[in-house]
């Protein structure tokens, strides 16, 4: 029998309070952290959040019922206390996948945190983590490369990756910036990055920085034997210029590119990453805006989430942040993430902010990159942290060595190495970091002279992110 | 750091992973060889002239050695393959079937 049409404002809850639903496999979960106005009760804020992010609007409409609303909907079907927080409470939202275009996390976004991020009956509303099934997955075309095919190409097994980002950041005339990638690489670093900030400037504009880092790359490799790389930051005001940059990069030899994925926009991303895909190149994502979205404890959407839908869209590198260098970043929380851009499946872990079990399938892993304020005395830490998927970026940590950026490219690999032979070796590098650094300096002066430069700096402060533990 | 006396870096040519620190005593390459057999990966054995070092393909020693647990067997492979090839670099990998890719990897013995 078909229903009636009643005209009028309902009760979210009557409809999208679901307490005894079982998600399906193929459901897109979702879980949010909500602060209500006071006096709502949480069953209704999670009904309101689930209607109105998915087929939900706040008077009914007739035209409803044309469709079959019960297919569509998204269903609040469960809550949980956030541990130690009185105020908030988590809501758990199942979305059918027919809500969804295949292949496309702008989509997803768009639903997931669009209007009801606004909607006033909601003091604070954070996406902490999204489930996405493995049917969804299977539509996304990912990391254009991934963490293997990166270490074939480049011919770097057993250890972290090494790199830097020139400095400074801006300023620099496309020779003299050329020249610092050279000495970089010449000293040992495996890659050298573009900073977010050099896109095409009065000072340097694009195609000339290419062409210088084109000759640093090869003369490097020449004279090193060993493979090198430049990301050059095809990021640009239009998808059009982005790609005119990209082919040009490709001209000039480099093996990756860049791009930063919130600024450009998941569009631009996956177009980039389909280009990187067809034309054998590596993709490195920044992540400026992040903090932004990210780091309020109860509003925004966690950088775990912004990772999952970066390795949909595709990246083969991700900025993740350091746990001890300049930038915000809590322990547990940056091993969550981490684990979600390189494992094919990440268990339910609330101890890392884990919300729900995550089968990547055969989608490529991401490299975690570490960087910002980091130096040869975090080594051991970063080479215990991130583990050998990685790509860990020193620039003041390099280019502000005494002797100029190729001594501090060879310390910083000397440390590297030491560090994961020590590790090989079973020892505890944390631990010891002093001892294997100290050792590994009898050989090197370079690495003498850089731990006696950083020895006293320090990026201790308190976490303004924390994991929700009581 | 005002009185430091400020130095040249040498451009080195150098064979990838562990190439940044001296020479491995035979201890320190048993470790590592230990180190490939603990986790599970297969021990692989690759030799190349260095005027073609820097090729992806390195000629294979004989084939992988896969389920290979003995340490001394890896050595006496090791050795045959610098008796057989003296002018030629000689690198073990350590091959992870699960990643499809090498857990590790780096030149035991330069040429001579």
């Amino acid at each position: 029998m078909s229903k009636a049409y009643e005209a009028g404002v309902k009760e979210y809850r009557d409809k999208y309070w679901t307490p005894d639903y079982v998600p399906l496999d193929t459901d897109l979960l979702a879980c949010f952290k909500c602060t209500g106005q006071p006096g709502v009760p949480r069953e209704e804020v999670a009904a309101a959040v689930a209607a109105e992010s998915s087929t939900g609007t706040w008077s009914t409409v007739w035209s409803e019922l044309l469709t079959d609303l019960e297919f569509y909907k998204g269903r609040a079907y469960r809550i949980e206390d956030v541990p130690g927080d009185s105020e908030s409470f988590y809501a758990f939202i199942a979305y059918p996948i027919d809500l969804f275009e295949e292949g496309s996390v702008v989509n997803v976004l768009t639903s997931l945190v669009g209007n009801v991020f606004g909607f006033k009956a909601l003091k604070h509303l954070r996406l902490e983590d999204i489930r996405f099934p493995i049917a969804y997955i299977k539509t996304c075309g990912g990391p254009p490369a991934g963490i293997s095919l990166e270490r074939d190409r480049l011919a770097k097994y057993g250890r972290p990756m090494l790199g830097a980002t020139i400095k400074p950041k801006l300023g620099l005339s496309a020779k003299n910036y050329g020249r610092a990638v050279y000495e970089c690489l010449r000293g040992g670093l495996d890659m050298t990055k573009d900073d977010e900030n050099v896109n095409s400037q009065p000072f340097m504009r694009w195609r000339d920085r290419f062409e210088f880092v084109g000759e640093a790359i090869q003369k490097a490799e020449q004279e090193t034997g060993e493979r090198k790389g430049h990301y050059l930051n095809v990021t640009a005001a239009t998808p059009e210029e982005m790609y005119k940059r990209a082919e040009f990069a490709k001209e000039v030899g480099s093996p990756i590119i860049m791009h930063d994925f919130l600024t450009g926009g998941f569009t631009a991303n996956t177009g980039l990453a389909n280009w990187c895909r067809e034309n054998g190149m590596l993709l490195h994502i920044h992540r400026a805006m992040h903090a932004v979205i990210d780091r309020h404890p109860k509003h925004g959407i966690h950088f775990r989430v912004l990772a999952k839908c970066l390795r949909l869209s595709g990246g083969d590198h991700l900025h993740t942040g350091t746990v001890v260098g300049k930038l915000e970043g809590d322990r547990q929380s940056t091993l969550g993430f981490v684990d979600q851009l390189r494992e094919s499946f990440v268990p339910e872990d609330r101890s890392r902010g884990v919300f729900f079990d995550q089968d990547w399938g055969s989608l490529p892993g991401v490299m975690a990159v570490a960087s910002g304020g980091i130096h040869v005395w975090h080594m051991p830490a970063l080479v215990t942290i991130f583990g050998d998927d990685s790509m860990l970026q020193f620039g003041g940590g390099t280019q502000g060595h005494p002797w100029g950026n190729a001594a501090g490219a060879a310390a910083n690999r000397v440390a590297l190495e030491a560090s994961v032979k020590a590790r090989n070796e079973g020892r505890q590098i944390e631990k010891e970091a002093k001892d294997i650094l100290t050792e590994a300096a009898k050989n090197s002066p370079e690495l003498a002279i850089a731990m006696e430069t950083w020895k006293e700096i320090k990026f201790e402060f308190e976490t303004v992110d924390k994991l929700d533990v009581a | 750091m005002a009185h430091q006396t400020m130095g040249d870096y040498q451009t080195l040519n150098t064979l990838e992973t562990f190439s940044f620190l001296p020479k491995f005593s035979q201890d320190e390459i048993y470790a590592q060889i230990n180190y490939i057999i603990a986790q599970g990966w297969t021990p692989a054995i690759e030799h190349e002239h260095p005027s073609n070092a820097f090729d992806h393909y390195w000629t294979m020693w004989k084939l992988p050695f896969f389920g290979e647990q003995n340490l001394n067997r890896v050595v006496e492979e090791l050795e045959a393959c610098r008796r057989s090839y003296p002018d030629h670099h000689v690198r073990l990998t350590g091959y992870d079937s699960y990643t499809q890719s090498q857990g590790s990897c780096f030149v035991v013995f330069e040429a001579r």
